[in-house]
This record gives structure tokens, sequence and C-alpha cells, in this order.
């Protein structure tokens, strides 16, 4: 069990610093996906023709990947169940094996996006292909970003230092996995 | 471990297990996900689309923040933050929509590329406001003279 000094907990608000950090973190990341999501769905209700482009995307790969992302959200969740119970060493396995689940959605990503640049659907291909790397992007760019906040996390907590962070970074893997679920029907489904 | 963990996760042998069994849910959802949008546009059902599509969309972030996020535990505060961003996120969709996604309004209509020209006074060469595009007829007439 960690111990922590009385500066890591915001007494007004009842709550651990880090933890209240990372759900303002979150909302300041509601408005960009939420800006990215909100105008493609105007754009895309505005464009009945962009199904077509949109019927170019792998149904499959997206399902695998939100197979993937769900699955790594389950490691997650599990390594604070094993954080709660002072289990560092647990905590940083199952961390790991978030980050490998993580890494996973970037090889299945670089693989789909290499096939339909080759197929000639780069983000000069449309609105619709603008969007569709944009979004799908800047949310890898989340996932990686998760990644390494997750290594220095797991790294400590086999140590069994500083497990309040199991959770938080867990948090925003949760909302990685969160955006994607509302990614997917958008980019993959709706065709 | 955090106040949060104290007051919300006693029993942790028997929360690993719903972790699974909210997982394993998930998965489930994600197949209808994948299948139902299949069947709907087999078949022509509009509504079966956006309801398999976005409404187990829907249900799943549910799942993951109540279940994952634990959100439904999380002080009122946390709710507020979160409530004021979803807020800009429909603020930004009602300001917006209605230039976006109509066709035409009072005194304009869309052409390519989302530029407006004027209904009132002839389009420019290339999709660009048409001139007098202050927008009133009088600037139209003032041109004339």
């Amino acid at each position: 069990m960690s111990t922590k000094t009385i500066a890591t907990q915001r007494a007004s608000m009842g709550m651990p610093t880090g933890r209240l950090a990372v759900w303002w973190l979150l909302m300041s990341e509601i408005v960009i996906f939420g800006g990215v999501l909100v105008s493609y769905i105007m754009h895309r209700l505005a464009h009945p023709e962009w199904a077509e482009q949109a019927a170019y995307t792998n149904t499959w790969l997206g399902a695998t990947n939100t197979l993937v992302l769900l699955t790594s959200s389950l490691c997650a969740v599990l390594a604070h169940a094993a954080a709660e119970k002072g289990n560092g060493p647990k905590a940083s396995r199952l961390l790991w094996l978030t980050i490998l689940g993580g890494l996973t959605f970037l090889i299945i990503k670089s693989f789909e996006w290499t096939h339909e640049i080759q197929e000639g659907f780069t983000i000069q291909a449309g609105g619709f292909w603008s969007y569709y790397y944009t979004a799908a992007g800047v949310h890898a760019f989340h996932v990686i970003a998760g990644m390494c906040v997750m290594v220095w996390v797991a790294m400590s907590a086999a140590k069994n230092q500083d497990l309040h962070r199991v959770e938080n970074v867990g948090i925003y893997w949760h909302f990685v996995d969160l955006v994607w679920i509302f990614l997917f029907p958008l980019l993959y489904i709706a065709k | 471990m955090t106040s949060h963990s104290q007051t919300s996760h006693s029993g942790h042998d028997g929360h690993e297990r719903h972790y699974v069994i909210i997982w394993a849910q998930l998965v489930v959802l994600l197949l209808v996900s994948v299948f139902g949008p299949m069947v709907a546009t087999h078949y022509g059902w509009h509504w079966l689309l956006l309801a398999t599509a976005f409404g187990v969309a829907v249900v799943k972030a549910y799942m993951v923040a109540k279940n994952f996020m634990h959100l439904d535990v999380e002080k009122p505060i946390i709710h507020y933050i979160m409530a004021i961003g979803v807020a800009l996120m429909v603020l930004m969709y009602g300001a917006l929509a209605a230039d976006v996604q109509k066709e035409s309004g009072q005194n304009w209509k869309k052409s390519a590329g989302f530029h407006h020209s004027f209904t009132t006074s002839k389009p420019a060469e290339h999709g660009g406001h048409a001139k007098g595009a202050a927008g009133t007829e009088g600037t139209t007439e003032h041109e004339q003279h």
C-alpha cells in the first residue's frame, strides 16, 4: 500500500489530486474529440455520398481493434483491482498486458492504413478520408501517449510504489477505449 | 490507497469476476454492432441500423464509464466537470449544424465546397461569395447604378 503526503489529497474535493487532474484532462479531451466527432457527424449528414467512401473501410479490422481495446481495458481495470489489494507486481503485469493491447491496436491500424493509402485513399482523397485519418490519427496518438505513461506506472508498480497511479492511468485508458467505441460505428459501420 | 477505493471497492475478488462479466457483455454488444447493421442493410431497416450501430455504442460507452471508470461512484464535482465537456459538444453542434447541413437559407444557397452564394445576385466564378456579398438587395441595386 502506498503512503501519501497531505499535498496529494484535495481536502475541498475529498479526492486525490492526481485523480482529479485526470478527470480535468478528460474534460479537455471531450472537447477535442467532441469537436472532431461533432463536425464529422454534421458533414456526414450533409454529404450522404460519403457512405460510398466509408464502404471501403474494413469493418472486420475495425471490429478486431474494438475487441483489442475492450480487452486491454479489462486488463487495466484488473490492474486497478490488483493495486487495490496492494499487489503491485500483479498490477504491473496486467498493465504490461494493457500496453500489449495498445501495441496490437497500433499494428493493426498501421496495416489498415498502409493498405488504404496504397489503394489511393489518402488524407487528400476527399472529405470522408480527411476526417477518417484525422479522427483515427488523433485517437492513435492518445493510445501511444497512454502506453508511454503506462510503461512508467507499470515499472513503479512492480516495486509496489505509487499504486494509486494505476487507477489514474486506467481511467485515461478507459476513456481512450470509450472514444473508439464511438469512432467504430461512425467510420466503419455507417456505410 | 485512495479514498475512492476505500469507499467503493470492498470485496475485490467479486469485483474481478464482475469486470470479466462486463467485458463479456461488451463483446456480445460488439457482435451486435457488427452483425446488426448487416441485417439492417439487407432488409433496408434504417431504424435497426441506427439502433445497432449507434444505440449499442451509447450502451457500451455507459457500461465502460460506469463499471471500468467507476464514474457512478465518483464525487458529484466529477459529473459536473464531464457535463461541461459534453455541453460544449452539444453547443457546438447546435451552433453550427444548420449552417453545415442546410442547403439554403434566407438570401443564400450552398454551392460546391460549402461556399455560400447569394440568391439575389449572380454567383461568383469560383464558388466564393457573389459580388455585393454584403448580402443585401440594396448593395446589388447600388452596383447596378
